[in-house]
């Protein structure tokens, strides 16, 4: 049975986690669900799932951040969601990620289209890998964290990464090919 | 047209973090809340006659420590949030406070 003090500092523990990390789980929901709505409820069940298992989590963790932890909880939670509706996401992802990313006045126009086309191509990516690039661009977590959230080695996450930035480019590479050369 | 190198740079711009509404804090709140009132239920249906089997004893220890870690997370979400609000309060007030000024002024030009 744990003591007051214990508990004190269990209390101080989660409250930091949270804290340090309610922008990254809200991102992954977000990017992972393509709505604010239902990345709300998936944000809040991932803390509340979180509280639950803190303690043995924590000492489990042996130190390590819990960071991954945290998603990989996300991470489930947002694999239940689409099984559970089996439907693709109700709102295109460049909406968030374009209004809120910083540009230059003279190369909103073209920045704009350029970052749809990126976000559309990652949105066609197979889900692990999708999942990957999320992780590192939009959570700026490193290879051992990605690691440890989606339960792979880290020479695995390595090429899964590489392999996504790969489909991407040769999507975008694809799309980018005059029409004209279909015919010719 | 995009140069094909620069797609990490591209990725980085596009998969920019998203900010949480403000209103999320309440929510966990509330959840955090009804985490705790669920333990304190399930403590409240406690029999003593189940506990003769060791076999439930786990249940209701569960309970204390689910409802007892949800509670003081609780109190400190909340203390944060009523900081940020206090924080806001401020500089409401010295709004407020301009804007008192900005209309007496006004009055006395007035006069």
């Amino acid at each position: 049975m744990r003591d007051g003090a214990d508990k004190q500092r269990l209390d101080r523990d989660f409250t930091e986690l949270y804290s340090a990390h309610l922008r990254d789980v809200y991102s992954y929901a977000y990017y992972r669900i393509g709505n604010h709505h239902d990345a709300e409820d998936l944000t809040e069940q991932t803390f509340l799932q979180a509280y639950r298992h803190f303690e043995r989590a924590q000492r489990e963790s042996a130190g390590r951040p819990l960071r991954p932890w945290l998603i990989r909880i996300a991470h489930n939670l947002a694999a239940n969601y689409h099984r559970d509706r089996s439907r693709r996401p109700q709102t295109r992802l460049e909406d968030a990620a374009v209004v809120s990313a910083p540009h230059d006045t003279e190369d909103l126009v073209e920045g704009r289209q350029e970052l749809q086309e990126v976000l559309e191509g990652v949105t066609r990516l197979p889900e692990d890998r999708r999942e990957a690039l999320i992780m590192r661009f939009a959570l700026g977590m490193d290879n051992r964290e990605i690691a440890r959230a989606l339960g792979r080695s880290e020479g695995a996450t390595k090429v899964l990464i590489h392999r996504a930035i790969r489909q991407l480019e040769q999507g975008l590479a694809h799309e980018q090919q005059p029409v004209g050369n279909a015919d010719d | 047209m995009t140069e094909l190198g620069d797609v990490e740079t591209l990725l980085r711009l596009a998969l920019v973090p998203v900010e949480p509404p403000e209103a999320l804090g309440d929510r966990l709140e509330r959840g955090l809340s009804e985490l705790a009132d669920a333990a304190a239920g399930e403590l409240a249906d406690w029999e003593l006659s189940t506990m003769r089997d060791p076999r439930n004893w786990g249940r209701p220890v569960a309970a204390v420590l689910v409802g007892g870690t949800a509670a003081g997370v609780l109190v400190l979400v909340r203390a944060r949030q009523q900081q940020r609000k206090r924080e806001l309060t401020g500089v409401r007030a010295l709004q407020r406070g301009v804007r008192d000024v900005a209309g007496d002024l006004r009055k006395r030009m007035n006069r």
